[in-house]
């Protein structure tokens, strides 16, 4: 079984966020970037199955810069086979132009899962692993917090509205990974230098229209300027009258 | 010329969602901004019954799609519903709540009909020109993104508690269609769903949540934030902190790798206000904040803040807070 693990490279959730002047990207000064946290938590999940022996593969994709080479590394040295690069050409790509890139990228792949997490924490989508399934015609899982090999695919656990559903899913097929279900590990000094040797090609992206045009990028409004009700248990009595009197929630 | 605004209306049981009439009422408002009519979908095992019980109003036609498989939370039989019903409403818009089934059902239908997407969605404007704008925030709400659909058939999705909720209008007719079979490939298939006894109101959809952090000290003290939130009628969120402490369920960690919430009413106990954290929750209508550091970054958001220790203050809240409700 082969997995591609789609990991995107995000501004750390720590970064502040600043738009740049263009209206259409941000300020990269002094952000860190990482792989976003839930593509992490995929190749972890992708990783653990190659080695209880049901995956044979883990490749890692990604559509970005070229500095993305640094994130692709760190995969690699988390566990993954190889990797492939597909050069974002563009300062915006919506959900439709990302995913037709993807889906080009995979059909020369040919996995038989496509792990990705169940949003990129930057764009706040959560719609590429769904066109891609869509598109590719494949068999789709969201919200996975458990996974195991099982007759002709997978086993997974999703996490759904409170209830735990256990599912069936046939290969080839997408999934997406929802925190819990894997714990990303730290690479070793071992993965890390096994990882500078291990394949990373680079291609250009299919072409790919955005089906919206990005017109504004800006700072989300100023909250008005709060007050301090005042110190302590004492402070109760106010703060309660202005829950039934202003917020009217009593 | 613009085809019309189908809704689709997410059942529970033998009614619909709260996400479901704030879809009628960002629907409504953009039918009328574009001169189209609205449609709605309903698509489960009991579909009839619900249209019936709930007869959505301000809508053209209420597109009812009624079949077994559609018990299931995978998205396949319902994409099918959903295309079979835009063929028969001439749609251009299709609007879907951000919930767990509408987050697959925007990017599963949007995939199979070509369509364009435009997740998350706050507020959908009509520009004189006729461009149909969407806001949706991105980096959990540390920017604001505003886009125009430039493809149809445009598929946008609804962040629950930011669309007023559809409130007048008549009921309109019913249309009753088949589901269609499914294709060749080979589908994921539920084998087995653990419900718990009681379902909670999901964090993205409560009008009430009452958070935690690490200024609560141990999870056994977790009860305060518990029965401040029972006391409000409110659900339990949590800082990342604390889940990362094993204190609380993941399912209810707010913040940029959380949940991104905006509800009425948010109170954050112990919570300093990691930038990771304040980006999933500053949307909210209102904040109040409890925090024994005045300097905490979440005084820079907060509505309300009282400066004190969470184990002196909520007692007393809550006391106050059941009093003032049995009043």
């Amino acid at each position: 079984m082969k997995i591609v693990v789609c990991a995107k490279r995000v501004p750390d959730s720590a970064a502040k966020i600043r738009p740049a002047a263009d209206g259409q990207s941000i300020d990269t000064q002094g952000v860190e970037n990482v792989i976003s946290p839930y593509d992490e938590i995929a190749l972890e999940a992708a990783v653990q199955l190659k080695e209880a022996g049901v995956a044979s593969q883990v490749t890692v994709l990604c559509l970005g810069p070229k500095e993305s080479t640094k994130e692709l590394r760190k995969a690699m040295a988390m566990g993954a086979d190889d990797a492939v690069l597909v050069l974002e050409d563009r300062p915006f790509r919506d959900p439709t132009a990302t995913a037709e890139a993807l889906a080009a990228a995979l059909e020369g792949l040919s996995p038989d899962v496509v792990f990705c997490g169940w949003k990129a924490i930057d764009d706040d989508s959560s719609a590429v692993a769904g066109l891609l399934a869509a598109r590719l015609d494949y068999a789709y899982a969201s919200f996975v917090v458990k996974v195991e090999g099982a007759d002709g695919g997978l086993r997974v656990s999703r996490e759904v509205e409170g209830c735990e559903e256990i599912v069936h899913v046939p290969t080839p097929c997408v999934l997406t990974a929802q925190r819990g279900l894997a714990e990303p590990r730290f690479a070793s000094l071992k993965g890390i230098m096994q990882a500078k040797r291990k394949p990373l090609a680079e291609q250009a992206p299919a072409a790919a229209e955005n089906a919206s045009e990005l017109v504004a990028l800006t700072p989300p409004p100023a909250r008005p300027a709060g007050r301090i009700v005042g110190e302590g248990a004492a402070a109760v009595p106010e703060l309660v009258r202005i829950l039934r009197d202003d917020v009217g929630v009593l | 010329m613009s085809g019309n605004v189908l809704v689709y209306l997410e059942t529970e049981g033998e009614g619909l969602r709260k996400p479901a009439f704030e879809g009628l009422g960002a629907g409504a408002a953009l039918a009328a901004a574009l001169g189209v009519e609205l449609h709605a979908v309903i698509a489960a095992p009991n579909a009839s019954a619900v249209a019936a019980a709930t007869r959505p109003l301000g809508v053209t036609v209420v597109h009812v799609i009624e079949h077994a498989d559609l018990a299931t939370s995978l998205a396949g039989a319902h994409c099918r519903a959903v295309k079979t019903a835009a063929a028969a409403a001439g749609a251009s818009w299709m609007l879907f709540p951000a919930t767990i089934l509408g987050r697959d059902l925007l990017a599963t239908v949007a995939g199979a009909m070509g369509a364009g997407v435009a997740a998350d969605a706050t507020a959908i404007d009509v520009a004189d020109g006729g461009d149909v704008q969407i806001t949706r925030p991105v980096y959990a709400g540390k920017a604001l993104q505003v886009l125009v659909a430039r493809r149809s058939p445009f598929c946008i999705g609804l962040r629950p508690n930011a669309f007023p909720a559809m409130a007048a209008g008549e009921p309109g007719r019913t249309e009753t269609h088949d589901l269609p079979a499914a294709g060749d490939a080979p589908a994921a298939r539920v084998e087995e769903v653990k419900a718990p006894e009681t379902r909670e109101v999901d964090l993205t959809e409560a009008e009430i949540i009452v958070a935690g952090g690490r200024g609560l000290k141990a999870a056994e003290h977790y009860e305060l934030v518990e029965k401040l939130a029972a006391a409000l009628g409110g659900v339990v969120g949590a800082s990342r902190a604390v889940v990362d402490a094993g204190w609380r369920p993941h399912s209810e960690q707010v913040g940029q790798t959380g949940k991104t919430v905006s509800p009425r009413l948010y109170v954050a106990c112990g919570i300093s206000g990691a930038i990771q954290h304040l980006a999933g929750m500053s949307s909210s209508k209102c904040i109040v904040a409890v925090n024994k550091d005045p300097e905490a970054p979440i005084f820079k958001v907060a509505d309300y803040g009282i400066v004190g220790d969470v184990f002196e203050v909520l007692p007393a809240l809550i006391e106050a807070v059941e009093a003032a409700k049995s009043a």
